[in-house]
């Protein structure tokens, strides 16, 4: 019998484009790589992007009149353009460059949260979170006496929509959530998440770390208030991350770091704040990260976003089928690939997950193990840990064939 | 890799004697590996000379802490306190003969480290042993 889910096509032209795939783990074991959801892999262009930066460009930005400052401005406001495109925005105002997406969401409660909030006032949040979207929040609760409500995950790793009615009914000032979930790979409705939302009158902030690097989202579209996302889990460098934010409301929040490039002018006992998005980047920022955080984008849009997101969800459905052979496995979160990322979180029998992590390794397989910075999640299932599989564009079947193994690997030392 | 999971390791893990809690005890403390959230306590139960007369761990963590767990137990039953001050943490890897990557040493170290520190009293144990894993 012909086997229905081997019929794809293998072969995977992104491969080839990045260096790290094609190393050793040790002599003789390639690396199959399947953490991206932890970060993403780089392509050559993007690692060529920053190392011309180095090589041809190196200066610092925004205030030399000299040839090579004015050439790494127009690199770094360049790369700016053309991530804000690439969110379907329109004004590069709008698009802040900060260290990570959990940078910009503590820049979002340091500065709106702080400055708007008051006592008693509601924050919604998920029980999905990571906790880049809870400790800052905590944080600012535990400063301006806020309380925290939660929309559950019920069973099938989907969040429950009808409580979440409910709670918009206690006037939340805010709601803010994950588009993707790191550990279920469930995609929320964002669209319809934030509509409901703003008809309760709260202001939206969106964790678009997993969702951004994998398939297209629009600010138009989604009409969030905020957007936060990382450079490096969608084929950019680290150190570098954006957040999106609407002009009226960036441009009545309070400056987050002090320091140079964000002021317009210094006295001794005063400043006045520069003009946005500038405002909100004190201090050199990370220039050749920007841009290879741009060369980063221009390699996303020449592949097609919509491309990718296909790519993933045969590789789900393909990688789901396979899993679901193996006795005493069990997948963690929606089973239909319509909702579901290219992140698949498992366990296996009663076997701890770094175990399971440390034999794929022997075998070349990069997975996680632990809690993926969502232990509430984790105790919400009743679990402690998970091992995760997670795919990105230039993941294939093979890989997928090879976990398999490895897994099998696992069961066998544990027998 | 086949090394690192010794029948050994695989054996203790799966069937560890020293399984269980100790109530009433003389001793206890847990703690756990931020890492990857593992949590593990140990019980202690000493005689007026201060020997180590029974003992037991509870908790959840991965093959190694938990071989590591059994095999730390059996290794200090009829010792003494003062021969558990002065354990280092080759001891106890030559009791799990392995050899593991700095991520790892912690899982297999997290054993030792509250059993110190329940014998110091709070803190003082693990801050030393932190000083020397690190």
């Amino acid at each position: 019998m012909v086997d229905p889910i081997n019929q794809f096509d293998r072969s995977n032209d992104y491969k080839k484009d990045f260096p790290i795939l094609k190393r050793e783990v040790r002599p003789g074991v390639p690396i199959v790589y399947l953490d991206s959801a932890a970060t993403s892999q780089k392509p050559e262009s993007v690692i060529a992007a920053m190392e011309v930066y180095y090589r041809q460009l190196n200066a610092n930005i925004h205030r030399g009149v000299h040839t090579l400052a004015e050439e790494a401005t127009a690199a770094y406001e360049g790369a700016r353009e053309r991530i804000t495109n690439f969110i379907g925005a329109r004004d590069t105002r709008e698009l802040i460059f900060t260290r990570n997406t959990t940078e910009s969401i503590n820049l979002v409660t340091q500065t709106w949260g702080r400055s708007t909030l008051k006592t008693g006032d509601l924050v919604i949040l998920t029980e999905m979170e990571h906790h880049s979207n809870l400790v800052p929040w905590q944080m600012l609760a535990a400063e301006k006496g806020l309380r925290l409500e939660f929309i559950p995950v019920n069973d099938d790793g989907y969040l429950d929509l009808d409580v979440y009615q409910q709670l918009l009914k206690l006037e939340p000032k805010v709601v803010a959530f994950m588009h993707m979930s790191n550990v279920l790979g469930t995609i929320n409705p964002a669209r319809e998440i934030i509509r409901m939302a703003k008809n309760a009158g709260a202001i939206t902030l969106l964790d678009a770390a997993q969702s951004i690097p994998h398939f297209t989202v629009d600010v138009n579209e989604v009409d969030a208030d905020f957007i936060a996302f990382s450079a490096h889990k969608m084929l950019g460098p680290t150190g570098i991350g954006a957040l999106w934010g609407k002009r009226t409301i960036l441009e009545n929040m309070p400056p987050f770091l002090g320091g140079g490039d964000m002021i317009k002018k210094v006295f001794l006992r005063s400043f006045s704040a520069n003009d946005l998005p500038h405002k909100f980047e004190a201090g050199t920022p990370a220039i050749a990260e920007a841009i290879g955080f741009g060369a980063a984008v221009d390699y996303l849009v020449s592949a097609g976003m919509d491309r990718i997101l296909q790519h993933e969800q045969r590789l789900v459905t393909y990688a789901l089928e396979k899993l679901k052979r193996i006795h005493g496995l069990h997948v963690l979160g929606p089973d239909s690939v319509s909702a579901k990322g290219g992140v698949i979180s498992f366990t296996l029998e009663d076997i701890h997950p770094h175990d399971i992590a440390q034999i794929l390794d022997s075998e070349g397989i990069a997975v996680r193990a632990g809690h993926h910075c969502a232990m509430p999640l984790h105790e919400r299932f009743k679990i402690t840990v998970s091992t995760r599989a997670s795919f990105y564009l230039y993941n294939d079947e093979e890989d997928i064939d090879h976990l398999i193994k490895g897994l099998e690997k696992v069961q066998q030392i544990f027998r | 890799m086949d090394d690192l999971y010794r029948e050994i390791i695989i054996e203790r893990s799966k069937n560890p004697i020293y399984r269980g809690e100790l109530v009433p005890h003389d001793i206890s403390f847990e703690d756990e590996n931020p890492l990857c959230g593992d949590h593990l306590r140990i019980d202690l139960r000493v005689d007026q000379e201060g020997i180590i007369r029974e003992a037991a761990f509870s908790g959840h963590g991965c093959a190694i802490s938990q071989a590591s767990a059994d095999l730390l137990l059996e290794y200090v039953m009829g010792k003494s306190l003062d021969d558990v001050r002065r354990m280092h943490k080759e001891d106890l890897l030559d009791l799990l003969g392995i050899e593991l990557g700095p991520v790892r040493l912690k899982c297999a170290l997290l054993p030792l480290k509250i059993l110190k520190a329940g014998v110091y009293g709070v803190g003082g144990g693990s801050e030393a042993l932190d000083e020397e894993v690190s």
